[in-house]
Formats: C-alpha cells, structure tokens, sequence
C-alpha cells in the first residue's frame, strides 16, 4: 500500500507544456511570480489568469488535479479573505455589525488577494504536474551551476537530491516491513491515544535509522567503486537543448508580463 | 605482465576507532592471489573469512597493510591509478538497492561513464550497448525500485559494464535473489566471460555457482586454503566439510552413495555428469 505513492506530484505527458525545457519552465514560473506581485489591480490578475489558463489548456493537465492542488491552502485563502473583509476600513461602509463591518473597498482588495494567492499555487503547481523531480533537480543544478564560481556547492546538493528521490520508495518499502516486523512482535501501532502513538514510532524509527546508515554507506563505497569523485571533470548523458517552443513560450510570457505592466498604467 | 589481477603477500586489518585503545581485527593474513585475463574465477570461504576484504582490495577501495595489489599492472596505492584500476575492474555487490544512485534505469548505467568525464554522444551509445548485453534495454525508462531483484543486479551489472571493464568483481551477487533471478544473473556473468572474454571474480555462497567457474579459491580465516579447478576442490568433501562449507548436491550425493560401497566417480559437479554416472551404475547392476 505505501509502496504506491507517486513522488511529488509529476503527471506524465507530452504536452507542449510538457516538452518544455525545464529550466524554461522554472524561469518562466518565476516570471509568473513577478507578473502576480507587480500586478496592481484586478485587469492585471485577470491578465494573469489568462496565462494560468493558457498553461493549463496546452498541458491537458484535468482540471479536478487544478482544483487539489488547492486543497492544503484552503485555510490560507480564508484567513486572508476574512482579514481583508474585515480590516479594510476605507471605501463605503455596506454592512455593520458591533465592532465588526465590510466596505466595498474590503471586498476588493479581498477577492484580489484572494486570487493573486490562487493563481501562485495553481501556477507553480503547473510546473510540478508536467516536471519529474528529476528534471527538476536537472535544471536547478544547471540554472545554479553559475554560482559553482563562489563556491556554492552546487553539484553535492542536486546529488544528495537525486539520491534521496531515488530512495524514498526504497525506505517506504522498508518502514512497511519493519512495521510488519513490529506488529508480528505483538506491538499495538494502531492503539492508544496519541502519545501512545507517537511512544508506538520508536520501535520503527531506530531499526530504520540504522538500516539507513548502513545503507549509505554501501551506496558510498559503490559510487566510488564506479569512479565517482565529485561533481569536477563529470559529463553528462543527457543534454538539454532549448527547442523553438522554448523561445515561443518565453515570447508569449513576455507579452503576458507586458500586459500586466500595462494593465497598472492604464487603470489606475 | 602475465597476470591481470595480482595480489601478493597481501595483509589487511580493520581498525575499530571507536574503541579506546583503537582494536584491529586481522581480516587478510598474507594471501597471494593471481588471476589471469579471461579467467573466470570463484571465491569460497563463510561469512567473515575475508573474501570481500580481498575483493576489496583489487580495486583500491582497500589498500593493504602490507604487500602489494597490482591491476592490469598498476600498482592501488598509487593514487593516480585510482581512475584507471577503478574503471578496469567493476565490483557489483550484493544488495541491489544499496548501490543504484539514479531514479532512471539507463541514467544509473551512466552514472559511471559521467564520473569519468566521456562525452555525451559516447555515453549515450555505451549506455545502450551495456543495457541491450544484459537484456535491460526495453527497461531502460523505468524506476529502478520497480524491478524485480534480478533485474535490479543486472542492472547494476550494465553499470558496471558500461565502462568497459576487463574484469568485474561480484561479490555474493545472487545472495538476495530467487532462483530465477540468480539464474538471471549467472547466464548473465558466463556470457560476458564467455562471449566477451571479461575477467570474472565471483564471490558465493552457493556451491552450484562456483562448479561454473573455471577455478576455484577457497579462503578460510584470513588464508587461502584451497586453489584448483572445481573438480579438485569439490572432490575433497571432507576438507571442505571440515572448513564448514558445503560442496554441490550431486557432489554429496555420490560421495555418501560411495561411502556405501558403490563404484563412483570422486569428481561429479555437474547434474549431467551424475545422471550418467548413475545411469552407468544401474545398466551395469541390471546385467
């Protein structure tokens, strides 16, 4: 049952969107950022929403995926919407209860922030639908690599990466065992309150521990038997070559971000 | 330069820092070995014995306390050889999931390629050539956690083969698979060393294994004891015994059937061999 999760959220695919070069997309994200805080007003949010859109159209990613990735900030986006109904004291009183009241401006800059938070997870969930984490870790290293310069240890970080995603599911699989192992011991993991639980992961996490030191160290003697010694002289087999799609869609998210740039000029 | 693999009077000892005064515990106590090019060579020898020690030591992981460990001529504690005797003599080990680093099978068979700095294009075609050799290529997409043990260790084995090695070391490769996946792995290791002429040093457990290969050497506590062709060393059932260690089914089974007073060969290792052996044995007592 553990041993099915799916790493990160990456929905295989070959969309356009999917094709991208993933330090484009990475990029390009950022851009999505920018474009959302510059944004000054509700055109150039709508404008935003146009590209989000967009996105979402080209990657065929299901719209019922755009709505989960929603989920975990459902919280977020009603703390920020009530603050801002409540505490946005300028603009026309509309409704008055006690200490508490709404104006027009309120709803605004409500439905604003609102959006402007919505639209960030839905963009950048964009890219973790149609990125592997390993093209991801890929593209950090190479975006990074500049940095290599001022002695950013660059390559060691998106090795320990890869090797974390590649042994995730290996110690899921071996938490389950050993939990296995522990209730076939007549351990009660599932019993008690929830100190008695937390009491209950002990017995899993220590052999888990110890079999990840283990672990690493055969995984280091077999990296060095396989000549590996740092990230200096190494090559890679796969090469990333920016495509003419690339340069289209940096084009068209220029345009986007010159429309919201716009959009703060014209309506005031 | 007659001998690929060269140990000589080698000596190597664990120290244990942790431990105050630091202890040492003698794995290897002067053991020579030499292996020819093309050779393919099983080691012997129970847990603790110092077999993977040894293995260790022919590829500069381990460097010796005393004697030296040459590889296709070069010296291991040479720092400069590192690459070279490293890339010349690949070690697969034991437990597949502890020595695959990438999340993508043909990334992992060039994880050692790139270490070595070869180009891009050469990689891609010695990836391709190493996968299809081991019978992996169709697999080459996939997540290394969703193969099958066999799978896994033969992907390990096109990683190693990837750097085009002379020799490849595996120590106890087979231990964690089914049968099927160790006949996987064996066919495997006997076509490289019959059809490519790679130097083999197998290290097993399994008796039936080390009938397959060319020589045999067992070590016991430190020191080789025994060194010859499977046929010599699996004859001498009471010394292996003694020493703890087993010899191949049919090996025993005709042994005890001689100890009762039937006319048996002393040197069956092979299922064939003991069939005929036993077919010869029973048209005889029918006439």
């Amino acid at each position: 049952m553990l041993k099915d999760i799916t790493l990160g959220q990456y929905l295989p695919g070959d969309s356009p969107v999917h094709k991208l070069d993933p330090r484009v997309k990475l990029v390009l994200t950022a851009v999505l950022i920018v474009m959302l805080f510059a944004a000054k007003n509700m055109c150039g949010i709508a404008v935003c929403a146009v590209f989000c859109v967009i996105g979402f159209a080209v990657s065929k990613v299901p719209v019922t995926l755009m709505i989960k990735s929603l989920k975990p900030i459902v919280a977020l986006v009603v703390f920020t919407a009530v603050l801002n109904l409540f505490f946005v004291h300028s603009g026309e009183e509309l409704w008055r209860w006690k200490m508490l009241s709404v104006t027009d401006e309120g709803i605004r800059t409500a439905f604003f922030m609102v959006s402007r938070i919505v639209l960030l997870i839905i963009g950048s969930s964009l890219l973790t639908y149609t990125t592997s984490p390993i093209d991801l870790t890929d593209a950090i290293e190479r975006l990074m690599s500049p940095l290599k310069r001022i002695k950013v240890p660059v390559h060691e970080f998106a090795m320990m990466m890869t090797i974390a995603l590649r042994f995730i599911p290996t110690l899921i699989e071996e938490t389950d065992k050993i939990m296995n192992a522990q209730k076939a011991r007549g351990s009660e993991l599932d019993t008690g309150g929830f100190t008695d639980k937390v009491k209950g992961m002990i017995p899993i996490l220590i052999p888990l521990f110890v079999s990840s030191f283990r672990r690493a160290e055969e995984l280091a003697t077999a990296m060095e038997c396989r000549c590996y010694h740092g990230g200096e002289g190494r090559t890679r087999m796969k090469q990333l070559h920016t495509a003419p799609r690339d340069y289209a869609a940096c084009v068209l998210t220029l345009l986007f971000l010159a429309g919201v740039i716009a959009a703060n000029i014209l309506f005031k | 330069m007659e001998f690929f693999l060269d140990a000589e009077n080698v000596c190597f000892s664990y120290v244990n820092d942790a431990e105050e005064p630091p202890s040492r515990t003698e794995v290897l106590k002067d053991v020579t070995l030499r292996v020819k090019e093309g050779e393919f060579l099983a080691v012997l020898g129970h847990n603790g014995s110092g077999k993977s020690t040894l293995a260790k030591c022919f590829n500069a992981i381990n460097l010796p306390d005393s004697g030296t460990v040459t590889v296709a001529g070069l010296r291991t504690d040479d720092e400069e050889n590192l690459i070279p005797i490293r890339s010349n003599a690949g070690m697969v080990f034991q437990n597949p999931d502890n020595q695959i680093v990438a999340t993508i099978v043909e990334e992992d068979v060039a994880f050692a390629l790139e270490n070595m700095g070869v180009e891009p294009s050469e990689i891609r075609r010695r990836v391709d050539e190493a996968l299809r050799t081991v019978g992996m290529y169709e697999y080459r997409m996939h997540a290394p956690h969703k193969l099958s043990g066999g799978q896994k260790q033969r992907v390990a084995i096109a990683g190693i083969l990837a750097m085009k090695p002379k020799c490849i070391l595996l120590d106890e490769p087979t231990a964690m698979l089914d049968p099927k996946g160790r006949d996987e792995v064996m066919s495997t290791i006997k076509m490289l060393n019959r059809e490519q002429g790679v130097t083999i040093v197998l290290i097993t457990h399994y008796m039936e294994e080390a009938a397959q290969a060319d020589r045999i050497v067992v070590i016991d506590g430190g020191e080789t004891l025994l060194d010859g062709t499977p046929k010599s060393i699996f004859s001498q059932v009471e010394t292996m015994k003694n020493i703890g260690l087993d010899v191949p089914q049919v090996t025993e089974l005709c042994y005890r059937l001689k100890k009762a007073g039937y006319d048996l060969p002393g040197d069956i290792i092979t299922e064939e061999e003991c069939a005929q052996a036993l077919f010869e044995l029973l048209t005889k007592r029918g006439e």
